[in-house]
């Protein structure tokens, strides 16, 4: 009846792991009291859960990266803890479980954070940034999102329920396989990454229609912003990465249920098989997180400098050089494998090209400040700190592209130092600069400035202070993953390292009072304008928070920095003689259901409780064919609804404080041959 | 231009709906081309990899296969009947046709399901080495993308009675055409790379 659930997955086993049970059915309650304890169940129920509100989605997405980087930092805490410890003892942890945090550490930091973060901005922002008023489906943006909450559902519920993988967030065979990992933690990491992976796939389809079909007239692909021109590369990455991770986790999935012999140790199994499926999907993985990143730094250092992006032109094809190559390069994850020199040496070459248009974006971001009137806020200190950051982390990754330095180099603690040093900058720098952007225009208030600058610099200092010492513990010999050890020489650096997590720590405590404060003081930091900082790009035409249909007529995108440009001609705040009714699809529950139904499926799968499998799979297909029925999913705001919302918006811009567009900008000249 | 021009240009700047479906339908087909790919390239890596099961191609019987290509290449000619009908807006026609379809998908899938059957009575199941692991996924794929192709099939049957052959249900019988056409391609590839080069051994 229950499969091969029983009393004794709950975490008995030890006092920490129980400890973590309770703290995340803690928190779940937590949740759900405060909705229940505001009498809001109707309001979010109606106005979140079943949204299809581009927006709204984008939001929810963040939110769930938030609360899943707070879980996965919590993680690292615990690692880096353990190993300042561990010297000629146990720590405190017992390896099974040690195994288990750094596993779920990067399989959350990875799908569960950056993931929806990246997914989440690009919801908030590319529609309104190409003038469009929702995204081309969204139904299936409701469904992604869901299916990404279900797949964060499993690896949150496997701390309470049985355990989670201890193979590490690759997985690798034979190891993942039934016969050394017998228990359900890796069947919870296969299920959590198909289910979401699905969500991610489709995610990519819907922004590539979307940034393709819904452009506002005369936005040619040329003119479009920076951010649009990353998501779409994102979306393409997504669209042909993905399906290989599907492949991979399908097959190890069908090793272990069906006791096939794809990556086994017997029967003409092929574990190499594996490593490769997984990186082809793997590398681009990286380019589809930091590809965004990257345009959201674009983003914000063209308008904090108050000058037009530098070499417009070179970032766009760097953007797209960069995806192209990603698949080019996915062997140099194991250049230990023991290919040819030959192949190794065409995957060292191909990485290293890389560097090169990821230099170009490096120079074009430091002309764009040159000259420029820069403003510190925090999302500039966030792109400066990445800048500087960045480019050590890139050198050490042309160092480990040369084969003969990874032979060396390879699974030690430098090789996680360096790819944190590409993430952590790279990556989550940046979509905090974008969170602390674009917060305003999703809300309607500024975040505090004081408590981002703390928080970058907490995150900047604690970043150096925790993995520095992890290249020189690389140099030194130290392997990853190491439960405890008995070479005292690494003893210094590792408390080293952990005190720079507490300093992360810190970071993300004033990322937390940052936001209450910012809650509170919400009323006088109320942004009328839409516009908090003299931006550049369409998305700061629209009102903060923008009107359900965004733009209430379309505008027209005659050149790059449209709004700008319309700024500067004075027809940004025109107002339209009259307005015309406007189609929007409805809220629907079914995304919601979907999701729902995914979750229980991954659960009835991993604990082989195929009743519930079956029923849940044939609830979506039930749910799925109903959906197809239904062809009355748009409804419509008429013209006097949408007179009476654009009435508002014309009056708190009348009583806002208008800020002037000439002033800053032609203060300072672009460098000659920058207007691209 | 005055407004009322604006907003004409406006509406015919965007592409219709069946439009954009469309294109992010060939987008979701390019990504499970990506998926059938990598089954390909494993199975071309693993049909050595035999062990001490019987290699695949010892079980291949050329006629069935034949046979089995032949009803989904049929399948795929009625389903063009079906949708000239629907462009003459004939729906008992439409109906016919689709019916004809599923009929033949439904025989290949049998047929499928009779080769797995004998294969593994004859000791040549998936769980029995690498290279039979890598065969039954690349053809079951195949074959639960047909199965869930007979389930569309049905559905759309089912709306064209109940809504006729409204722009909605056209634009999606347009998509379950682009799949089923897609499902058809890759047969051949697995024809010519799973049974073909197995049968010349």
């Amino acid at each position: 009846m229950l499969g091969k659930l029983t009393i004794d997955a709950l975490p008995f086993y030890s006092w920490v792991a129980m400890g973590g049970a309770a703290v995340t059915v803690l928190c779940g309650l937590l949740f759900l009291g405060v909705i229940t304890w505001l009498g809001a169940w109707r309001y979010v129920w109606k106005e979140w859960l079943t949204s299809v509100d581009h927006k709204r989605i984008g939001v929810m997405y963040v939110m769930l990266a938030l609360a899943m980087l707070l879980r996965g930092f919590i993680d690292a805490l615990m690692m880096r803890a353990q190993q300042a410890f561990a010297l000629n003892s146990d720590g405190y942890l017992p390896p099974d479980h040690f195994d288990q945090i750094f596993s779920s550490h990067g399989t959350i930091m990875i799908f569960f954070m950056a993931m929806p973060f990246m997914t989440g901005l690009v919801n908030i922002v590319v529609p309104q940034q190409i003038g469009a008023r929702d995204v081309a489906f969204p139904f299936l943006n409701s469904v992604s999102f869901w299916l990404t909450s279900a797949g964060a559902g499993l690896v949150m519920i496997s701390l309470v329920i049985g355990t989670f993988s201890t193979a590490g967030w690759t997985g690798y065979p034979p190891y993942s396989g039934i016969a050394y990992s017998p228990d359900v933690g890796v069947d919870y990491w296969i299920w959590a990454l198909l289910i979401s992976g699905v969500g991610s796939t489709l995610t990519g389809i819907n922004f590539v229609v979307t940034i393709l079909k819904r452009r506002a007239p005369g936005m040619k692909l040329m003119r479009m912003p920076l951010f649009t021109w990353t998501a779409l590369c994102s979306s393409i990455l997504m669209i042909f990465a993905f399906p290989a991770l599907t492949v991979v986790c399908s097959m190890l999935a069908l090793d272990r249920l069906l006791g096939m012999h794809f990556f086994t140790n017997e029967a003409g199994g092929n574990m190499m098989n594996y490593i490769n499926l997984f990186w082809i999907w793997g590398h681009p993985e990286v380019y589809i997180l930091i590809l965004p990143a990257f345009g959201v730094f674009s983003e914000v250092v063209a308008t904090f400098s108050r000058k037009r992006l530098f070499g417009y032109r070179s970032l766009v094809y760097a953007t797209a050089a960069i995806a192209l190559l990603s698949f080019t390069v996915w062997l140099h994850h194991f250049f230990t494998m023991g290919s040819s020199a030959s192949v190794n040496a065409f995957f060292g070459v191909a990485t290293m090209i890389i560097a090169v248009p990821t230099g170009v974006k490096v120079f074009d971001w430091l002309f764009t400040m040159y000259r420029g009137r820069i403003e510190f806020t925090p999302p500039m200190l966030w792109t400066v700190g990445f800048i500087v950051t960045f480019v050590i982390g890139g050198m050490t990754g042309v160092l480990l592209a040369l084969p003969p330095a990874d032979y060396l180099m390879h699974n030690t603690t430098f090789l996680v130092a360096h790819f944190h040093n590409m993430l952590i900058p790279g990556v989550l720098f940046g979509f905090l600069a974008g969170y602390m952007y674009w917060f305003p225009k999703a809300f309607g208030f500024t975040l505090d400035e004081r408590w981002g600058a703390r928080s970058f610099w907490c995150w900047l200092v604690g970043f150096y202070l925790a993995f520095m010492p992890l290249y020189a513990l690389g140099f030194m010999g130290m392997p990853r993953r190491m439960e405890h050890y008995n070479a005292p020489e690494w003893q210094p650096l590792l408390i080293v390292a952990a005190l720079g997590a507490m300093v992360i720590l810190l970071g993300i405590v004033c990322l937390i009072v940052q936001l209450i404060v910012s809650i509170r003081r919400r009323h006088e930091t109320r942004e009328l304008t839409g516009d908090p900082w003299n931006g550049r790009t369409l998305e700061w035409l629209t009102s903060s928070p923008p009107a359900p249909y965004n733009f209430a007529v379309l505008p027209r995108a005659d050149e790059i920095d449209a709004f700008h440009e319309m700024r500067k001609r004075g027809v940004a705040y025109k107002r339209p003689k009259h307005y015309a009714d406007i189609e929007m699809p409805k809220n629907t529950a079914v995304g919601i259901l979907l999701g729902g139904l995914g979750f229980v499926l991954g659960f009835g799968v991993v604990w082989h409780i195929w009743w519930l499998a079956l029923a849940s799979l044939l609830g979506v297909a039930a749910a799925l064919i109903a959906r197809a029925f239904n062809d009355d999913t748009e409804f419509r705001i008429s013209a006097a609804e949408v007179e009476e919302i654009e009435n508002a918006r014309y009056g708190a811009l009348a009583r806002a404080v208008p800020k002037s567009v000439d002033q800053p900008s032609t203060a300072a000249e672009p460098l000659p041959g920058s207007a691209a | 231009m005055t407004e009322a021009a604006a907003a004409a240009s406006d509406a015919h700047s965007h592409s219709t709906p069946r439009e954009e479906k469309a294109f992010g339908f060939w987008l979701y087909l390019m990504s499970d081309a990506i998926i059938f790919a990598l089954l390909f390239a494993t199975y071309v890596v693993m049909a050595g990899n035999v062990a001490d099961a019987p290699p695949p191609h010892s079980q291949f019987d050329l006629t069935h296969v034949f046979a089995e290509t032949m009803i989904l290449l049929a399948s795929s000619i009625t389903f063009g009947f079906a949708t000239v009908a629907i462009g003459t807006g004939r729906r008992p026609a439409v109906q016919l046709w689709l019916l004809v379809t599923f009929a033949l998908g439904l025989g290949f899938v049998l047929m499928e399901l009779t080769e797995f059957r004998s294969m593994i009575a004859a000791g040549a199941g998936p769980d029995q080495s690498g290279a039979l692991s890598a065969f039954f996924t690349l053809v079951g794929t195949h074959g639960l993308h047909v199965s869930i192709g007979l389930v569309w099939i049905l559905v759309m049957m089912a709306q064209v009675a109940l809504k006729g052959l409204s722009v909605p249900v056209v634009s999606r019988l347009e998509r379950l055409g682009l799949f089923w056409h897609f499902l058809d391609i890759i047969w051949i590839g697995i024809f010519s790379v799973v049974y073909l080069p197995g049968l010349i051994e």
